[in-house]
């Protein structure tokens, strides 16, 4: 094959990669339409399709659809796309597969602060009683990784000493948790419990545009890393000997992880299994390519969220189950099977 | 254009591994060989003149001092390629090369990214690579790859970590014609190499590094004598010359003891 044949093969295979990208998105916006027609007051897809363009409907209905199933829909899509960015950009920096927010203390931490709000009832003065235990969340968990950089960066910012870090966060929040749900009342710890199990219950469009901000702000400055978190892909030596500054790129990466994940987890709480196996589906899809592969891992997350989100409705009939356990419930034999039917990543 | 090493010293933390080195400048044009035993320093001091590693003293491609650059500037004239080769990404051949030559960010070349990888690719005879999953790749397909990823920027000075160390007899050839060219168009080359004889055959100098100093610099023929192997090395040989001309290097067997205590120091040091 001549070199522009293959050259022309390259750019049809990122055309492809670049339309499954699209389509991955797609999917995803199909998938919150399916999760706004499911609930227990079933409403047909045409009623709600037209209660969003705006059409004349029962105010019940419009209520159902605006304030009730929408926000919910939305925030499954946006923790799945933050989950997800989070987890490939995690899993790039720190040179390792199995990272994510919630291997290395972040869900952890947000759990701490959140016990801490519910059972010590201790959080920042003034702040809506509704707020109380998302604004522990968030602080825990950012704290959580702003301890993590500060631990790297004392001992030369390396993958291996990060991750190390990160495991000992994890048990050491979750030993006092334990300490916190010892202590609790039966009804704190119900809700400490139900917290943790990670609930779209809760949010409003308030906390919807919030996390939606964080996306907005934090996207562009991934998308722009792109090529550097390609080139540390082919090992760290090799990434600095292009003239990338690995430091400051896991430093700035690190960052957005933070905020990504510490912003997501505080408002619905813990949800596995996404950042871990958004990225690594996208990876099957799209290859390494970053500039694929972060916005493949975003759309395969907020797809993955959205139908754990419906599944959670359908799964037993006239129960809301929490979404966390059903990432974690369908997700991992998913995500076992994909492990074991290739080696991810060709 | 030349090299400037002067005083310079580098290691790990406390650590020196290498103490004060100094070098006769390298020009452009020319190949200099860096030799000497493991754990000699060889891949540390090539690190500290990529801008990977920490070093004092002064380090300067044409009088501009390459500790002042930012890592998008230096990479732009310098090339590195490292001794350990990366770990299987999914990634194919020229892909890599095409992030070699953006990840910086900086503008190194004039034509479209995708050509000019492509264009290097067939300079070295690996364009069939293209399209290859970097992780199906043999360790001597890899190290081509990786040569690849240091030339395709067109660095002034370029610095090669035991770059046939994984490939067979003919595509050392192959790299080391290559790396003359590369140097014929005006460049700097630096390599690491273990074999003499490749190295007395293809580089005009030939530097040896010993007890974290220079022990010897020069001409293949007034380097490669068999007191600097004994010394060195440890070993007892002969250095011959076949009937072209070429320097031979044959070795007999191990100074009983190790002479200069090459062989206890090597131990538990990495290659
Ligand atoms: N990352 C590192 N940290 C600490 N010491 C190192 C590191 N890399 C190499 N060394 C030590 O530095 C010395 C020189 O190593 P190196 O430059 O790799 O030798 P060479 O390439 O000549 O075989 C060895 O003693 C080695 O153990
Ligand atoms: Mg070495």
């Amino acid at each position: 094959m001549s070199g522009s044949e293959l050259l022309d093969r390259y750019h049809r295979q990122n055309r492809r990669r670049a339309a499954l990208v699209g389509a991955m998105a797609v999917f995803a916006l199909i998938a919150v339409l399916v999760d706004l027609t499911t609930g227990p007051s079933g409403l047909p897809l045409s009623e709600t399709i037209r209660t969003l363009t705006g059409a004349e409907v029962p105010r019940g209905t419009s209520v159902i659809v605006w304030q009730v199933r929408l926000p919910v829909a939305v925030m499954a899509l946006l923790v799945g796309a933050a989950l997800a960015l989070a987890g490939a950009e995690m899993q790039t920096v720190l040179e390792n597969p199995l990272a994510e927010p919630f291997t290395l203390g972040v869900s952890a931490a947000a759990a701490l602060g959140a016990g801490v709000a519910i059972v010590l009832g201790l959080t920042i003065p003034f702040l809506p009683p509704a707020w109380g235990i998302t604004a522990n969340a968030f602080l825990f968990s950012l704290g959580a990784l702003g301890l993590l950089q500060l631990m790297g960066r004392l001992r030369g910012g390396g993958p291996e000493v990060l991750i190390l870090f990160g495991i000992a966060l994890n048990f050491t929040a979750a030993a006092f948790l334990s300490l916190l749900q010892f202590v609790a009342s039966a009804e704190d710890l119900q809700q400490l419990v139900i917290w943790t199990m990670g609930s779209l219950q809760a949010v409003n469009w308030g906390s919807v545009t919030i996390l939606a901000l964080v996306i907005a702000v934090t996207v562009p400055f991934a998308l722009m890393a792109s090529w550097k978190l390609t080139a540390l892909r082919l090992g760290e030596e090799q990434a600095r000997g292009f003239g990338v500054d690995v430091t400051a790129l896991r430093r700035w990466a690190l960052l957005r992880v933070s905020l990504l994940a510490a912003t997501a987890v505080s408002m619905v709480g813990v949800i596995g299994f996404i950042g871990l196996a958004g990225p690594h589906i996208a990876r099957m899809l799209v290859g390494e390519d970053h500039r694929f592969l972060l916005p493949a891992s975003i759309f395969t997350g907020a797809l993955l969220m959205s139908a754990a989100s419906t599944l959670s409705k359908l799964l037993i009939t006239g129960t809301l189950l929490p979404v966390g356990l059903v990432t974690s419930l369908i997700g991992l034999p998913v995500f076992f099977w994909l492990i074991l039917r290739g080696r991810p990543g060709r | 254009m030349s090299l400037t090493l002067r005083d310079v010293s580098t290691g790990y933390g406390r650590r020196r591994v290498i103490a004060g080195l100094s070098l006769p400048d390298l020009r452009s044009g020319e190949v200099t060989t860096l030799a000497g035993p493991n754990a000699a320093g060889k891949s540390t001091l090539l690190k500290a003149i990529a801008g990977l590693a920490p070093f004092t003293g002064q380090i300067a491609l044409d009088g501009q001092d390459l500790a002042q650059l930012s890592a998008p500037a230096r990479a732009k004239i310098v090339g590195f390629m490292p001794q350990s080769l990366p770990s299987g990404a999914s990634l194919n051949v020229l892909e890599t090369v095409i992030t070699a030559l953006r990840a910086s960010g900086e503008r190194a070349v004039t034509e479209p990214p995708e050509t000019r990888a492509m264009a290097v690719l067939l300079r070295l005879g690996i364009d069939h690579l293209a399209l290859a999953g970097l992780d199906q790749l043999s360790g001597g397909q890899r190290q081509m790859v990786s040569l690849a990823q240091a030339i395709v920027r067109a660095p002034r000075l370029l610095l090669l970590d035991e770059p046939t160390s994984a490939l067979d007899l003919a595509r050392q050839v192959r790299l080391l014609s290559e790396v003359r060219r590369i140097a014929a168009e005006g460049r700097i080359v630096l390599t690491v190499l273990h074999d003499l004889a490749l190295a007395a055959r293809w580089s005009d100098r030939i530097a040896i590094l010993h007890k974290g100093g220079l022990y010897a610099f020069g001409p293949p023929a007034e380097v490669v004598t068999p007191a600097m192997l004994g010394e060195v090395y440890g070993v007892i040989a002969r250095v011959e010359r076949c009937s072209q001309g070429h320097l031979m290097v044959q070795i007999d067997g191990e100074i009983p003891g190790g002479a200069s205590g090459a062989g206890a120091k090597e131990r538990g040091a990495q290659a």
